[in-house]
């Protein structure tokens, strides 16, 4: 088989309440939503007004410095409301949903008799386009750029993740449509990351690689920097799994598709399961009946407990989340907490009970258990990111806004998903994904 | 435990900015976060956050001196006792008694001096307060001699807090370590009440001494040119010294501590006693050489891992090297920094008799260089992923 890459750093982190094989189909929402805020970094100029009428594959907005990236409605019905938050910022674009409604109708062929031209407009005007990100940044490609390679991990890592090879189910000729339609787009290769147990390895037209250990051998930044790293001038893409799903449905059927599976997850969901539904579907759509009634407050997030975003029931999903995951808030004292002896306490240190008795799964809640610091411990970080890169010292760059050691550090290669768990381990309790966030804005704004 | 944490609560109001409390904001919140996790959940990027904080990792490092300061209490009374020749007929717990009488109030002043200091730093800068004087307050009273008097205790902790740590900004953005700052402060400052033979062992006024004592540390004895000591005294720790330091026994158990929590970096340890090994090795080469005196000679010739057991050399390897914040930070660098102090330490021993104990100036030395010493090992990780860029362009 294809080569194997080993990685020892990294960190599972064992939750309870991940998805059963099991999956549901959700009734269409009363309410879905684009939100700009899923973008970092984009301007988004508005196509649409309030309660115009909408069918699946309308333009909503687009983006202000790069016109021809479109984002396209999941639903067809009415533009119900545009929510904007502080200075007029667009938030959401709620549309309320009509059954009823069509579906803009785009190019149905066979990728492998287009040209890249023809794909690359095809993708652009249906909206799926921004589905491809770019690395450096973790930011929408650009469309005149020529990408080294395209990077397409098949498997998720992170905490209750989907498994993804349950979801490809009866879908994997799709999956190799939208392969075929992104190798136009490049001269240099596809690269599958495949887990040890994988669907994907019969897929044509790509190179697989396989990776094992905890995560995050499973992000797709850790896999680039393994095969083929990111350096100064060179730009490379990524797609999730799912989103290749959606290329491959816009060519073979000539509509643009936004049915996702994402899975419930979570120490307070009932079931945890995967459900079947549409992208940017309202959290109450997927989360009321099925979370378990509690005297304690409850957090879901959509995504995974790393990297997701903190939702309330009234949200929407995320643009690129195949996730939702609920766990208790934890907005309680505990009395002299860091001084228990913690049997149930998970921690990567060795400093509690719990690394003596492990525990197949652990219910953790948001609580950031202990106050922010000064970095004070050096050896943390370096023993959760399986790259070669100098996670405090990058960081220190960043906030010394020293714009030379940031690319020297390799700014390039990482986006906060990649230091996340370096955020989960931290001892001072510092927002390493913010600092890493602001950094990245700093070099976009600095050197374009 | 409701009603302290209602406490807390109802006056959270009355220190806040522009109440009429205001000035205990700091010690407010340190007290109610020492006893109360705050309930502050996470609002930006990761969800789950792991159970450890700075309060578990420096409670941690506290509980790993404990062996050392119970032993060093111990082997207070024993010293005394035994000066005074009346070791055999004192019980074990007398002998202990009178060391927590006379440790115990050097911890008081340590730690009361340093923590007010802290407080009302945290207080004038709207900072929490920070954890790291928890470990600081407990190693400063670790490596006095025992006779040192309060007063001079009280000096060199308001020193080495406020010219140590908060000039630099507090925990985490020192230069040196805080605790041997404090060490050095007295050692250069009141070199007479500091080094000799007279602070060594707690002795009364009335106390009369047997005809053979002499209060020296094996170290100074050895520098004098006398090696007399028992190699199991200086392993057990039943020789005069600083507080904490003269058991390697209690060391290594605090040692174990650290290790198996994963607090106390391995490399730094093992390092730095593989330096101390190589240049008490070499020196012994050398111990034949002409041109020696004879003091020198006996110092050059004694066995090398003698050097392990003896002085300061252990605690400072195991509990003042390892400080995460005044060590090199890069892994490489930490290889590197604890050889050095290791080689520097058991030099400044031997071969220069007026500072018979290197290690605290040897780790003071490495400390100002670790951040050299990281600034090179991260021009080479630069250095390779240009090259990288290099081979794949």
């Amino acid at each position: 088989m294809s080569e194997v890459i080993k990685l020892k750093k990294g960190l599972d982190i064992k939750l309870k309440g991940s998805a059963e094989p099991v999956m549901e189909v959700v009734p269409v929402p009363s309410s879905v939503a684009l939100k700009p805020t899923d973008f970092p970094g984009l301007t988004p100029k508005l196509v649409v007004k309030q309660d115009d009428v909408i069918q699946v594959g309308d333009v909503i907005f687009y983006d202000k410095y790069h016109p021809e990236v479109v984002f396209t409605a999941p639903a067809g019905g009415k533009v119900a409301s545009i929510n904007r938050g502080e200075r007029r910022r667009i938030l959401e674009v709620v549309i309320s949903t009509d059954p009823g409604s069509g579906s803009v109708q785009f190019r149905q062929a066979d990728p492998q008799n287009l040209s890249a031209e023809e794909i690359k407009e095809q993708l652009l005007k249906s909206g799926l386009w921004p589905f491809i990100k770019r690395r450096p940044y973790g930011t929408i490609a650009l469309p005149q750029e020529q990408p080294r390679d395209i990077f397409i991990s098949t498997f998720d890592t992170a905490p209750l993740a989907p498994d993804y090879n349950f979801i490809m189910e009866g879908q994997l000729e799709t999956f190799q449509t939208g392969i075929h339609a992104l190798a136009r787009l490049t001269h240099g290769k596809i690269y599958l990351g495949v887990s040890k147990t994988s669907v994907f390895t019969n897929i044509k037209q790509v190179e697989i690689r396989q990776f094992t250990g905890p995560h995050p051998a499973g992000n797709a930044g850790v896999q680039i920097h393994h095969i083929s790293p990111v350096n100064k001038g060179e730009v490379v893409w990524t797609v999730n799994p799912q989103d290749v799903l959606f290329i491959g449905r816009l060519f073979e059927t000539g509509k643009v598709d936004f049915t996702r599976i994402i899975a419930l997850t979570g120490s307070e969901v009932e079931q945890p399961k995967y459900l079947q539904t549409i992208l940017g579907t309202s959290v109450t759509s997927i989360t009321e009946g099925r979370l378990k009634k509690t005297g304690y407050s409850q957090r879901i997030i959509s995504g995974n407990v790393l990297t997701g975003e903190k939702v309330k029931s009234q949200n929407f999903l995320g643009f690129y989340d195949a996730q939702v995951t609920v766990i208790p808030e934890g907005d309680e004292y505990e009395l002299l907490g860091w001084a228990t002896p913690g049997v149930k306490k998970f921690s990567a240190s060795r400093t509690y009970l719990s690394r003596l008795f492990p525990r197949k799964n652990y219910i953790l809640n948001a609580n950031l258990h202990g106050g922010e610091r000064a970095f004070v411990l050096s050896d943390q970080y370096g023993k959760v990111l399986p790259m070669d890169i100098l996670p405090v010292h990058l960081l220190k760059a960043i906030l010394a806004n020293d714009l030379d050691k940031m690319e020297q550090l390799g700014i390039y290669e990482v986006i906060e998903e990649d230091m996340a768990l370096c955020e989960f381990v931290c001892t001072s309790k510092i927002k390493v994904q913010s600092i890493l966030r602001n950094g990245i804005n700093t070099v976009i704004k600095e050197l374009g | 435990m409701k009603f302290l944490k209602d406490f807390f609560e109802k006056t959270e109001p009355l220190v806040q900015k522009g109440a009429r409390f205001h000035w205990l904001n700091s010690v407010h919140d340190g007290f109610f976060t020492f006893l109360f996790v705050p309930r502050s959940t996470s609002q930006t990027g990761s969800h789950i956050h792991d159970y450890i904080d700075l309060k578990r990792t420096m409670s941690i490092v506290v509980l790993s001196l404990v062996p050392a300061l119970l032993f060093g209490m111990y082997n207070v009374g024993f010293q005394h006792y035994k000066a005074i020749g009346e070791l055999v007929s004192t019980g074990f717990f007398s002998l202990f008694i009178y060391g927590l009488l006379k440790v115990l109030p050097i911890v008081v002043v340590s730690y009361v001096v340093g923590l007010g200091i802290e407080f009302a730093f945290a207080q004038m800068r709207g900072h929490e307060i920070n954890e790291g004087f928890l470990v600081s307050g407990m190693l400063i009273p670790l490596i006095m001699p025992v006779e040192t008097p309060l007063w001079m205790v009280a000096i060199a902790t308001a020193f080495a807090v406020v010219f140590g740590k908060e000039v630099f900004g507090g925990t985490g953005m020192n230069i040196w370590n805080p605790a041997l700052i404090a060490r050095a402060f007295l050692f250069f400052a009141y070199p007479a009440q500091m080094s000799g033979n007279a602070v060594w062992v707690s002795m009364g006024k009335t106390d009369v001494p047997v005809d053979s004592f002499t209060g020296a540390t094996p170290l100074a004895d050895i520098a004098a040119g006398n090696v007399n000591f028992s190699v199991a005294d200086a392993f057990f720790g039943l020789i005069p010294g600083s507080i904490g330091e003269t058991s390697t026994v209690a060391i290594l158990l605090g040692a174990a501590i650290l290790l198996i929590t994963g607090i106390g970096s391995w490399k730094i340890m093992v390092s730095t006693v593989a330096g101390g090994v190589i240049m008490g090795i070499i020196l012994n080469l050398f111990a034949g050489s002409t041109g020696l005196s004879p003091e020198s000679a006996a110092f050059f010739a004694m066995p090398f891992w003698h050097h392990l057991i003896l002085g300061g050399f252990a605690f400072g390897a195991i509990f003042m090297a390892t400080d995460p914040v005044s060590a090199a930070q890069t892994e490489k660098g930490k290889w590197i920094y604890g050889f050095l102090i290791g080689i520097l330490a058991i030099l400044i021993r031997v071969i220069n008799p007026a500072y018979p104990e290197g290690m605290m100036l040897a780790i003071l030395l490495m400390n100002t260089f670790a951040p050299l010493i990281d600034h090179y090992v991260i021009q080479g990780h630069i250095k390779r992923r240009l090259n990288r860029a290099k081979l794949s362009a």
